[in-house]
């Protein structure tokens, strides 16, 4: 092909550049308008955005752009801005008598609504979104208390947490692996014993020879009807709600291991009033005292 | 003579692999110096009995198509594979108990999902580009591949750095870095085969008839030289024990943070975006039998794609660590991109100019058609999304994922179905696929399965990022991290579904190539001649 003979496209009148690649030809359209304008255009607001914003690193720190935008800046500034809004209530929080803070409308209602979002943030983990609690995490909608449930309580255990290693004051009890000190007939019959507290479904023939050795065994932290001891953070056996579960193969496993729930400290970890936030939300639930 | 010389390597390699399996500390590590072993065991056993033999004669006159044909192969066995753990992994996310005990922690969803991002990007992906790109530079420079059994290395060793990768994840070895996971044995010998790759790929541009080179042998080489620098600089460790596959990462904090993310994005870049489109400027103007519609848009488009691509990177870091002019380059860069991106899906439809009837008749040409308008869509849904205030509510969402399945199972997918339909005929001696229909349902079952996972994503992902930030007039959180995992359920089954649908498009495409295939006959296509 010479240079000067022109190579044209039936279908569509324009010229290509004359080359082919296995059959294929390339046209020689102009690049499209709406095409190139729109890409200048994303240039000039580039040139002005890099300009407004922090954009160039310089030897020390980068143009900050004459806008003074700062994504820091702007959290702290929303942070800051509900903490101000919010500063009367939480002062007041951090110093209330829990006893009257349900006298306290404003204050109760301010506790309960920030008591949820420290919920959700820090305790949904274990004791699900709803605070129906799981196997081993205790459902917190019933009034079914471990360590007692009036505020001043669920305080103490928000703050000191449960058998943890970090804090002293934890609420604090072991039972025993009774794996280790009765023979497993033993343990069937105790289990059958302790169904027998709340069901009608038990083998009578254990339970009678299962209830001398919850007395002598058992009874010392979970009474002699079973009814459990909060000092001690000895559950009720006798009302059919189980942290762990009621069936006879978990109820041995408990009896034959012991279980050994730890919660840990929020003391350090969440201010003053977010404890008490927390703990009148807790309360709230349906089962305070 | 050179057979002997090679026969001891492979002799050194295997002893040290075996000594490597009896040493290692783990069991990835050990299944890997396994693998190599028997690698090269076959590889030995092969070189071993065509040594001395008389050569067998090559048509050095005909295309080297016998490793594009086995590529083909490859690209629908691992376009499976992938497709099949994603659909996998997607019901674990909508029903966690399918995260079955017996099959812990090796079926884990934590470690499939490197499995399925892997199999489908470097697997199923990077087999497609291989193949296409062996393929298109014979064809366009009218040469032979270079390099005899070059492309064979590559595509040997290649698919053994998959399966290296891949048995890496399921027994747990990680780097940990997102679709850069594998440790650094595998890194290293991907370095090696992608060198290979470079050479037989240059060899043959080298040694070309045509004067000018053609337009997707310039992405595919941008793809293969930026691939080779994003993997080397983001892969940069210090192996703990050279008996096993730890290794610590050279940089620490925000700067490898922002090494990833460099890696990460330019992965979608030039992986995903200037590879796929040199596999677009062959097939779409083959397949309309039109001529690209314009020339000096290829140009410009192209070099301002690499150009601003490799900066868009710290888009990914907002609201992090990474300081905010770093944020603020990646986004502006990200931004100016749209156009340059949109080039190539211009340059791609527009080609159909006095060939739009074809949409009526031809299912492969819609193929490719709907593959670039989902190439259009998720290249502007990509800037809006590097955008800082669009970002804070879509990062870690739902958005992302839709974001990149639009552009994977639309764009990558569809184009690499389209040239899977064009290549497999040709290949096998055919004069068309052995069912139209089949393409047909292939194309609806994978639109429409496109349509469900991107919707579905669009909504849960916006639904979770508004549900993240919500807070009442005290400033408090409204909803915990477990509510909007509850909120996202139905999205997250229609999501499955929408895989399910693609998934079944896949197999009916494998069924129908191995119809064509059954039937045809491998005939070696003469070097064409160059027209001026």
């Amino acid at each position: 092909m010479s240079e000067h003979e022109k190579d044209i496209d039936t279908e569509t009148g324009v010229e290509t550049t004359g080359h082919e690649w296995d059959g294929i030809k390339e046209l020689n359209n102009p690049l499209p308008r709406w095409w190139l304008w729109s890409f200048y255009l994303c240039i000039v607001w580039g040139i002005w955005y890099v300009i407004a914003y922090p954009a160039w690193p310089m030897i020390k720190g980068a143009t900050e752009g004459y806008l003074g935008y700062s994504t820091r800046a702007n959290v702290a500034a929303d942070i800051t801005a509900f903490n101000d809004k919010n500063a009367d209530l939480r002062a007041a929080l951090a110093e209330v008598d829990l006893a009257e803070l349900e006298a306290n409308e404003d204050l109760n209602r301010f506790a309960i609504a920030g008591g949820a979002a420290v919920f959700r943030t820090n305790c949904s983990q274990c004791h699900g979104s709803g605070a129906a609690g799981a196997k081993g995490y205790p459902n917190l909608l019933d009034d079914d208390w471990l360590w007692g449930g009036t505020l001043e309580e669920i305080a103490y255990t928000i703050n000191h947490g449960i058998r943890n290693e970090t804090d002293l004051d934890a609420r604090w009890s072991q039972m025993p692996a009774y794996g280790e000190i009765l023979e497993s007939d033993e343990i069937d019959n105790v289990v059958q014993h302790v169904i027998s507290l709340s069901s009608t479904e038990f083998d009578a023939a254990k339970a009678e020879q299962g209830a001398v050795i919850f007395d002598e065994q058992c009874s010392a932290c979970h009474g002699v009807e079973g009814k459990g001891e909060r000092d001690l953070g000895a559950p009720n056996l006798a009302d059919a709600i189980w942290l762990y579960g009621g069936d006879i193969e978990t109820l041995t496993d408990s009896v034959k291991y012991a279980r050994f729930g730890v919660m840990p400290a929020w003391g350090p970890r969440l201010s003053v009033s977010d404890v008490n936030a927390v703990a009148a939300y807790v309360h709230q639930l349906g089962g305070g005292e | 003579m050179l057979n002997y010389f090679k026969l001891v390597a492979l002799g050194i390699v295997m002893l040290i692999a075996a000594i490597a399996a009896n040493f290692a500390r783990d069991l990835a590590y050990q299944v890997h110096a396994i693998l190599i072993l028997l690698a090269s065991f076959g590889t030995f056993v092969w070189v071993l009995r065509n040594t001395d033999e008389k050569p067998v004669h090559v048509d050095k006159n005909g295309y080297m198509d016998g490793v594009v044909r086995a590529g083909v192969i490859a690209t629908a066995f691992w376009g499976i594979v992938g497709f099949t753990v994603g659909v996998i992994i997607a019901f674990q996310l909508a029903f966690p108990s399918l995260n079955v005990e017996w099959a812990q922690p090796f079926a884990n969803f934590g470690r499939l999902r490197p499995l399925h991002t892997s199999a489908v990007i470097f697997a199923f992906g990077g087999n497609a580009l291989i193949m296409t790109s062996f393929y298109v530079v014979q064809r366009t420079s009218g040469a032979r591949l270079w390099g005899g059994n070059l492309g064979w290395f590559v595509f040997w060793g290649y698919n053994l750095f998959i399966v290296m990768a891949a048995t890496g994840y399921v027994l747990g070895a990680t780097q940990a870095k997102e679709y850069a996971e594998p440790e650094w044995v595998a890194d290293i010998w991907l370095t090696i085969v992608w060198v290979a790759y470079l050479v037989a790929f240059m060899g043959t541009i080298f040694t070309r008839k045509e004067r000018h080179i053609y337009v997707a042998n310039w992405f595919y080489l941008a793809f293969i030289v930026t691939i080779a620098m994003l993997h080397i600089v983001n892969n940069l460790s210090i192996p703990v024990s050279i008996w096993g596959s730890k290794s610590v990462q050279v940089f620490s904090g925000v700067q490898d943070a922002m090494t990833q993310w460099w890696y990460g994005h330019n992965a979608v870049g030039f992986f995903l975006t200037a590879g796929f489109l040199g596999m677009m400027y062959y097939f779409v103007p083959k397949q309309a039998g039109r001529p690209v519609f314009s020339y000096k848009l290829s140009i410009i488009h192209f070099w301002a794609l690499i150009f601003l691509y490799i900066w868009a990177g710290p888009h990914h870091l907002h609201y992090t660590a990474l300081p905010d002019w770093a944020g603020t380059l990646g986004m502006v860069f990200s931004i100016i991109l749209w156009m340059p991106s949109w080039g190539g899906m211009i340059n791609g439809l527009m080609t159909l100019q006095g060939a739009w009837d074809k949409l009526r008749t031809d299912p492969i040409i819609r193929m490719m058609v709907t593959s670039l308008a989902f190439y259009g869509m998720s290249t502007f849904e990509g800037p809006m999304m590097s955008i800082r205030a669009v970002n804070s509510l879509s990062h870690y969402t739902d958005w992302t994922i839709g974001h990149v399945h639009s552009g994977a199972l639309g764009w990558n997918g569809m184009i690499t179905f389209g040239a899977l339909y064009f290549l497999t005929p040709r290949l096998w001696g055919r004069a068309q696929m052995h069912s139209m229909a089949a393409i047909n349902w292939h194309f609806w079952l994978a639109t429409v399965g496109i349509v469900l996972y991107a919707s579905s994503m669009w909504v849960s992902g916006i639904m979770e990022g508004l549900m993240w930030r919500e807070v009442d007039a005290q400033g408090f959180l409204v909803n915990s991290f477990a509510d909007t995992v509850v909120a996202k359920y139905p999205m997250l089954v229609v999501r499955g579904l929408g895989g399910v649908l693609y998934l079944t498009g896949a197999g009916i495409m494998v069924w129908n190539m191995w119809m064509t295939i059954r039937a045809g006959k491998v005939v070696t296509a003469p070097v064409g001649v160059p027209t001026q």
